[in-house]
């Protein structure tokens, strides 16, 4: 599974962060998010579906590679 | 509405008003006429304080579409703009552009121009001096008369000297923003009277801001200061975003702290549940259910169409109003199995009641950390906690922004 993020889109409110820290980190001087992993292991990807849920950009996508 | 009925007026009875009364036996629980229009009438509409006829939105997944939808407007500037009261109407011609009223791709320049504070990061490592404050502020309580009004001893002191602490604002003065803040967003008033305090608080912004321009220190008003001088935003939009902060920063907190303890003083199994709890995780969740169950921001999200928009069967027309009741998205059972119930135990990250889309609040991260530590604490440090007044007895603010309780009196 792949982690697609829409830099542009996003909103930086940090919430794929809260869900999924090992994933997504902000940028210091706007809260942009990061990708940390773009194939994060089966065990992180509970938490990736949570930031994807609740990214209120909707800017993540988890794609099937 | 129908599409048969597109072109009459909306005069039929059968539009309802909006806000709507809550069940005086009920005061937790949203109006009833909320329910039957989510369950059998999703889309339809309410009429609000102008005569004006929006449509309502109350289904969680059509929340979702709709405030992630580019089409749907945050512009207040717009004609048909379903304002909230007539003071809103009043000043949003005279507004500047902010992170409240713009839409992509200007909100995204502003929004992540005031981001930084807000961080993960940043909001974290101010853990352990919000836990000292809410320590402090407890003492205070129990070394005072007992009963006591948990709103003044901690609901409200504890967000205001966040938000004074985080902006730089002087909290000596938290009387002059407390007023004016809580006077800015109550409809009770006149038009005339809110925007006085808006002035008031306006002018205090201002000189505060003139003097971090001068000796900046290190704060979010200071920080600002550091973007207006090097032209990332402008002066006007630094003060009006101060202003919103203050506001925003410490009345809905506030509201969450006392209704969110109400509540749970009438779950004693759930209250259990906290109060045992040493999982950071579990009073996490706890927080998000509160604030899913409580959606203490009542007077709705209001948007505007750009363009037509295609939902269900429905066209909503450009130029048309929406409104999007919160707790009647968080109580949706399509979302929330057996809605009506407090569960601190079940997943409830993907309520809408901080709103949701570009436009989900700024201060959210801040929100939470200042209830998990609230939470985590306040009822294991005082395992008696208990109402001191019987529930009918409370007055609850309908009028504000927020809903919840003018005075929380407590014993232990």
């Amino acid at each position: 599974m792949r982690v697609e993020l829409d830099e542009p889109k996003c909103v930086a409110s940090g919430q794929c962060v809260m869900a999924s820290p090992d994933v997504f980190d902000q940028r210091d001087e706007d809260g942009v998010a990061i990708l940390l992993e773009e194939e994060p292991g089966e065990e992180l990807l509970d938490d990736v579906r949570e930031a994807v849920a609740i990214c209120p950009a909707a800017a993540i996508r988890l794609v099937e590679e | 509405m129908a599409d048969t009925l597109a072109g009459t007026p909306d005069t039929a009875p059968s539009v309802p008003e909006y806000p709507m009364p809550r069940d005086a036996g009920c005061p937790l629980a949203p109006p009833p006429a909320l329910t039957p229009l989510r369950d059998d009438q999703p889309l339809g509409k309410a009429r609000i304080w102008n005569g004006a006829t929006p449509w309502l939105i109350t289904r969680h997944a059509d929340q979702r579409a709709l405030l992630t939808d580019p089409r749907v407007s945050n512009d207040d500037h717009e004609p048909d703009f379903p304002h909230v009261n007539a003071h809103r109407a009043a000043i949003a011609p005279f507004t500047p552009k902010l992170i409240t009223n713009t839409d992509a791709p200007e909100h995204t320049r502003l929004r992540r121009s005031v981001n930084g504070p807000f961080l993960v990061k940043r909001i974290e490592a101010m853990r352990p001096a919000v836990q000292k404050l809410v320590d402090d502020l407890i003492d205070d309580m129990l070394a005072g008369p007992d009963p006591a009004d948990l709103l003044t001893a901690l609901a409200l002191p504890l967000p205001s000297l966040v938000i004074a602490e985080l902006l730089g604002v002087p909290y000596k003065d938290h009387a002059v923003f407390q007023e004016n803040s809580n006077r800015v967003l109550d409809s009770s008033l006149s038009a005339e009277e809110a925007q006085a305090s808006g002035r008031a608080l306006h002018q205090y912004l201002d000189t505060l801001f003139h003097e971090k321009l001068e000796n900046p220190d290190d704060d979010v008003l200071s920080e600002m200061a550091g973007r207006v001088k090097a032209g990332e935003m402008t002066h006007e939009e630094a003060v009006s975003m101060g202003v919103a902060m203050l506001i925003a920063g410490h009345e809905t907190t506030a509201t969450m702290i006392s209704l969110g303890t109400l509540a749970l003083l009438l779950h004693p199994d759930q209250l259990a549940l906290l109060r045992e709890s040493d999982d950071p995780k579990f009073v996490a969740g706890a927080v998000d259910e509160l604030l899913r169950y409580l959606s203490i921001v009542h007077s709705g999200l209001r948007r505007v169409a750009k363009e037509d928009i295609e939902i269900g069967d429905q066209v909503i027309r450009k130029g048309d109003g929406l409104l999007f009741d919160l707790q009647a998205a968080n109580w949706d059972p399509r979302a929330f199995p057996e809605s009506e119930r407090l569960d601190l135990s079940r997943p409830a990250r993907q309520h809408n009641a901080f709103g949701y889309g570009p436009h989900q609040c700024l201060g959210q991260n801040l929100a939470r950390l200042e209830l998990q530590v609230v939470y985590g604490t306040l009822y294991k440090r005082v395992p008696t906690l208990s109402l001191a007044a019987p529930i009918e007895q409370l007055a609850f603010n309908h009028t504000g922004t927020t809903y919840g309780v003018k005075c929380l009196p407590v014993r232990w």
